[in-house]
Order: C-alpha cells, then sequence, then structure tokens
C-alpha cells in the first residue's frame, strides 16, 4: 500500500542524494538515454520540422477534442468494442471491477499504464481481492518491491542490479547474489509467461487513438501487451481523452518522434494497432477524464496534454537526473509531471513547479513542442497567488519585495548583507538557510556598485578641484 | 446527466477555438535504397536479415538456423511441408510451445526495420509474440522508405489487428543492460526475397 506522502520534493531528494556513488551512476544513465536520443533525431534531417507539425497536430485535437472523442467512440461501437466512460480514478476502477466481476474472474495481467497507476487501480482491486500482477519488467519489479515507478520509460532506472538480485531471491526463488541483467530477464520471463498463459483478462494503455478507426495503439519493447492481450478472453484498455489522434496518417509522425525521442530507438518494436475484438474474445475501452477537463480549461496550461509521454524531459533534466523519480511523489515525474501534477491538487503538488532550475532543456528535446520550463514558472505564479506556497518561500518573497520597494531599504538591505557575511558569516552559513545546503555562501564584495560609483564620482571631483 | 455526457459538456465548454491540422504531405523518404537501407537498420535492432532469391532459398536457411525439432508453424502454404500450417481458430494458449514461426508481411519500413502485418497473416494473433523465434518473409519490392509511405499503403484497412514489429523483443529496464527477448521472441530474422512470391492480396 502506499504510504501517506508528507515529504516534499527537497526532503526527498535530499534522502535520494545522500549515496553520491548511486546519484552519479543515476544520471549518467539517464545522459546516456539524452545522448542516444540526440544520435537518433540527428539522422532525420525534417526532425524539428516533425515536431513542429506533431505540435500542430495535437492544438488541432485539444481544440476540437469533444467531435473526436464522438468519432472515436461511434467507431469503436462499430468494430464491435464496449466503451466505457469514466469521470474520475474512483469510476475508473469501478468500471474494471465489473467487468472483472461480471466474468468471475478474479486475476488481471496489466501491461505499462501511467493511467492506472495514477488510479491506483492494482491497490483498488486488490482489497476487493483482485490479483494483478504488471507484466512490464520494470514495472514488475517495482510491484513486487511496493514501489511505485520512478519514470514513465524505464520505471526501476534508480534500482541497481544487485538490489534487484536480492528481490528476485525473495519472491522468485532465485540464488542469492544472482545480479547478471539477461539471467534475472530470463527468469522474470519464464515466470511472466506462465502468468499470461493462465490469466483470462488483460489490462493494456493506450499510445493513441485514432478517430478516423477507432483503433488504438500500444507501444512495448518487450512485447508484454500483446502477449497479455492476445491470450485473453477479456481484454480492457484504458485511456485518457488526451490520446486523440484525429486521422491515421498521424500516427506516422508520432510514431516516428516517440521511440526516437524515448530511447533512441528507431521505433518501439511493438507498435500494436486494435482495432476489433477476436472471435470469442470481449474487447472495452475506458474513456477516462481524471482532471484532463480541468486542464483544458487553463490556457497556459492545456499545452500539457499534448504530451506523448515519451520521457524526454526527464532524462535531459538536471534536477530529476539527480534527484530521481520518486522524490517527485507522483506518478508521473519530471519536468512535465510538474506541470501536470498541480492541476491534480495544486496544493499536494505546490512544491513541484520549484524542482526546476528552469533551464529550459526540457523544452528543447520535447517532441511535440509543450513550453515545459514556462509553465513551470507560470504554475509558481499561480501557486503563490493561490496561497499554497510554503511559509518560508511566501516569507522569502515577501521579504524580497519589501527590500526591492525602494531604493533606501534596497541599499540598506545590500550594506547588511554583505557586513554579516564578511563579519559573522556563521548568520547566514547555517542549516536554517535553504541556500547555504550544499552551497558554501559567496565571500560578498567589500562594496556594492553603487558605493563604488560614488566613491569614483568623490575622487574626480576632489581631483578637478 | 450521465457521466458520458458531463465529460463530453466539459470538454466543449473548456476547448478552445480550433486550430487547423499542418499539411503532413511533404514528408517522405530520401532517395536511398530501401533494400540496402532496411538491412543496415534491421541489424542494428538485433535482428538477421538475409536478402534470398526465393522461398526455396528461405526453406534451406531455416534448416540451416534453426531447431526443428522442435514445434515449427507457418502461414506460407508453400513451407507447409515440412512445417504445421496455422490454423486461425485454435486456442491461443495452445502455441505456448511453438519454437519457430515462420510468416509473411505486407511489407516493411526501411528507416525503422520494422515489418507490418495484419492478423490476416499471423495465422492467430498471438503467433509472432508467442513464438521463441520469429521469421518473417517480406517481398524486396514491397519495402516503404518510411513510416509516412507506410501509412500510405495501409490506408484505413480491413483487419482487427495488425501491428508494426521491429526486431526481438528487448528490454533494457535492470541498469539499462539491453537483453534480446523479453516477452516475445528472442531473435527475429527477415528474408528479403527478390523474387516475386504469392503474398497477401
Amino acid at each position: 500500500m502506499k504510504k501517506e506522502i508528507k515529504k516534499d520534493h527537497a526532503d526527498l531528494a535530499e534522502a535520494f542524494i545522500r549515496d553520491e556513488e548511486r546519484v552519479d551512476w543515476h544520471d549518467g544513465a539517464l545522459w546516456f538515454i539524452r545522448e542516444k536520443r540526440d544520435r537518433a533525431s540527428k539522422q532525420i534531417p525534417e526532425w524539428e520540422a516533425l515536431r513542429e507539425a506533431a505540435s500542430a497536430v495535437k492544438s488541432n485535437v485539444i481544440s476540437n477534442l469533444h467531435a473526436y472523442l464522438l468519432q472515436f467512440e461511434e467507431n469503436l461501437i462499430k468494430n464491435g468494442v464496449i466503451v466505457h466512460w469514466a469521470d474520475n480514478a474512483e469510476e475508473h476502477n469501478e468500471i474494471v471491477y465489473s467487468i472483472l466481476k461480471a466474468k468471475g474472474l478474479n486475476q488481471l495481467v496489466k501491461s505499462k499504464s501511467m493511467l492506472t497507476e495514477e488510479c491506483q487501480l492494482n491497490e483498488y482491486l486488490h482489497e476487493r481481492g483482485i490479483e494483478v500482477i504488471n507484466s512490464d519488467l520494470g514495472e514488475y519489479i517495482q510491484q513486487i518491491d511496493n514501489e511505485p515507478p520512478s519514470h514513465i520509460v524505464l520505471p526501476c532506472i534508480h534500482k541497481r542490479k544487485e538490489e534487484i538480485g536480492e528481490l528476485f531471491h525473495t519472491h522468485l526463488g532465485t540464488e542469492k547474489g544472482l545480479s547478471d541483467p539477461t539471467l534475472l530477464t530470463r527468469v522474470a520471463r519464464k515466470h511472466l509467461r506462465n502468468v499470461f498463459i493462465t490469466r483470462r483478462a488483460a489490462l493494456t494503455g493506450v499510445n493513441f487513438a485514432v478517430a478516423e478507426t477507432g483503433e488504438y495503439v500500444v507501444c512495448t519493447n518487450e512485447g508484454n501487451a500483446d502477449m497479455g492481450a492476445h491470450l485473453s478472453d477479456v481484454q480492457i484498455a484504458s485511456m485518457g481523452l488526451e490520446k486523440i489522434v484525429p486521422q491515421k496518417k498521424h500516427l506516422g509522425i508520432f510514431l516516428r518522434l516517440l521511440a526516437r525521442s524515448a530511447t533512441g530507438q528507431p521505433i518501439t518494436i511493438y507498435s500494436s494497432h486494435y482495432r476489433k475484438p477476436r472471435p470469442g474474445q470481449e474487447m472495452h475501452l475506458i474513456l477516462v477524464n481524471a482532471g484532463r477537463t480541468n486542464q483544458l480549461k487553463r490556457p497556459d496550461f492545456r499545452d500539457s496534454l499534448k504530451c506523448i509521454k515519451c520521457g524526454a524531459c526527464m532524462n535531459t533534466c538536471p534536477v530529476y537526473r539527480k534527484s530521481g523519480g520518486l522524490s517527485y511523489h507522483n506518478t508521473i515525474s519530471g519536468p512535465i509531471g510538474a506541470i501536470l501534477a498541480p492541476n491534480l491538487d495544486m496544493k499536494k503538488h505546490a512544491d513541484l513547479p520549484y524542482a526546476s532550475t528552469l533551464c529550459g532543456s526540457c523544452s528543447n528535446v520535447c517532441p511535440v513542442k509543450i513550453n515545459i520550463h514556462e509553465q513551470l514558472y507560470k504554475w509558481r505564479q499561480v501557486i503563490v497567488k493561490e496561497g499554497y506556497a510554503t511559509q518560508t518561500k511566501a516569507l522569502g518573497m515577501k521579504a524580497m519585495a519589501w527590500t526591492f520597494s525602494s531604493p533606501a531599504t534596497f541599499t540598506t538591505a545590500g550594506k547588511a548583507g554583505r557586513w554579516f557575511l564578511h563579519n559573522i558569516p556563521f548568520v547566514v552559513n547555517n542549516k536554517f538557510n535553504p541556500w547555504y545546503k550544499q552551497r558554501d555562501m559567496p565571500e560578498g564584495p567589500k562594496e556594492s556598485f553603487s558605493e563604488w560609483y560614488e566613491r569614483e564620482e568623490k575622487k574626480k571631483e576632489q581631483q578637478h578641484t | 446527466m450521465n457521466t458520458r455526457e458531463k465529460i463530453l459538456q466539459e470538454v466543449l465548454d473548456s476547448q478552445p477555438d480550433t486550430t487547423p491540422l499542418p499539411d503532413i504531405s511533404l514528408f517522405k523518404g530520401g532517395e536511398d535504397d530501401p533494400v540496402q537501407k532496411y538491412m543496415d537498420v534491421f541489424k542494428t535492432i538485433g535482428g538477421e536479415v538475409f536478402l534470398v532469391e526465393d522461398l526455396a532459398a528461405v526453406k534451406t536457411s531455416v534448416h540451416e538456423r534453426f531447431d526443428l525439432s522442435k514445434r515449427v508453424v507457418t502461414t506460407v502454404p508453400e513451407l507447409s511441408d515440412p512445417f504445421e500450417l496455422l490454423s486461425g481458430t485454435v486456442e491461443p494458449r495452445l502455441y505456448d510451445d511453438v519454437e519457430l514461426a515462420v510468416i509473411r508481411a505486407h511489407f516493411s519500413v526501411a528507416e525503422n526495420g520494422a515489418v507490418w502485418l495484419t492478423d490476416q497473416l499471423m495465422g492467430h494473433r498471438i503467433i509472432p509474440y508467442i513464438c521463441q523465434h520469429l521469421a518473417v518473409l517480406v517481398k524486396a519490392e514491397s519495402i516503404v522508405p518510411t513510416l509516412h509511405e507506410a501509412y500510405e499503403r495501409i490506408g484505413i484497412g480491413d483487419y482487427g489487428f495488425g501491428g508494426f514489429i521491429g526486431g526481438p523483443s528487448k528490454t533494457a529496464d535492470i541498469e539499462q543492460a539491453l537483453v534480446l527477448g523479453a516477452h516475445g521472441p528472442l531473435s527475429m530474422t527477415v528474408y528479403i526475397l527478390k523474387q516475386p512470391f504469392p503474398l497477401s492480396k
């Protein structure tokens, strides 16, 4: 069960960075993926035009979502798919439960789906006696360790292979000390194959949903979505409203961008287009709102709905790389998580837009050109205005506003600051000053520019007279 | 108002003024020889690829490269002797012991190494995913440069299920170490046939 989280990003990051060797490794592993993304994108001369087109297609989707949803629904029904609508996590979970219950099933195999993580589906079903197994290897590892994923593409990127070996030893009975990635993967393959063969119900996420044809595309490298879906009697797909693309030909743009941005691969190994149930099979699709219409209402933030969940913004983010995904205490971490989360619960996620240097690297790699760093900056303003900033931040800003309000207070404050830094530095170099953590305060100049200028001018005057 | 109507009303009330769809007709592949490009890319993603004359050459290669004492299935009638010809009506779980599946693809894509195949060519939807090793036959002339030409070719399509498959299944979830053979096939071989042979419609 997930624990009640009270610690903010800074607290959780502090715990993560205590292990310096791990931080360096984590930082390097993610930067390596960012470099692979760069190499892959540079092989496509029209890369920037593709990003532009993808962003424009998604703008069109956002501006015409009502009509596309109706068209998509109509085609799903024509294709023999049973359509459900859920306004929130609770409704979504109830729908999944009722589908399973109607069939008398108490087991479900699930491929990667951030939406169902967001809805805490596994916990909900568990409480009702239904066992869920996550079949993506990284998600499976996170599940047996009772932790949420730390990255949307690489769920256990923060774990060392020795830790995974230890988990497999406990849960799958492997030899103690086994840590070879190939051997561990083979063990999981064998174990999960038995799961696929014996489950009657499978749930997948959705990467893209085509309004024109009513089909949906699921992308995996492992083949786990297909193993679950094609072996199931009941297939369920859960998708957020924003996953729509208007026409089939638009998939060409998004599939060219997705894997190259995510991992530097030319395409995800499996891009599966599900349209009709196979004979004898039941296929359900759940359209989930869970805050999407709220985000759609906010002109400054609605473009975040363009996200195709590639994870490129995480891999490039200096804060994410050094603080780890779990420090964001939200299903979707990193820069994109920090602009999506406050929409869902501004109070709980008020810290996340501050988990950024605003360097803008996220916006530069985003395949659908979301202005992530600008939205982070805008969220900070909304959060302060709505009164959700922490007291230290609110006080600091008030003090700053007062200091800058007149030249006299500014000059006095500057003098005081320099005097403290020179004469009694421990007043600022202590643990009560958040800026002092992991930093030394600067020595501080002896005088300000104004003081120097005044002195020089006086000197000149004296020379002239 | 039920949930569906509530959500749709909220969407209608919140969506901004319509912006136009971009013209994407200019996106297309370059001048590269698609067959050569395909072979180069497919090797880099962990696949094996052979340019062969005809089906007889495929048969010879399959005999050399795979353990045929185990279960081998195919959808290609010309290969049904000695392999088992697939029937789409069988319960999918019974394919768990398939060692090798030899199936046709409609075409493949040079820029990313993927083959496109629909349930009409799979025999059963589960086949290309559940087999331990996958071998796919493609006509040389059918290789398209990019996904844009691919979707042009697929059009609306008439299938219940279709998929791009771009190599053996893989994972790098454990410390970013690449492992081939996650849940799907451990290996994927593509045979590009120079001579035309009876493919799909």
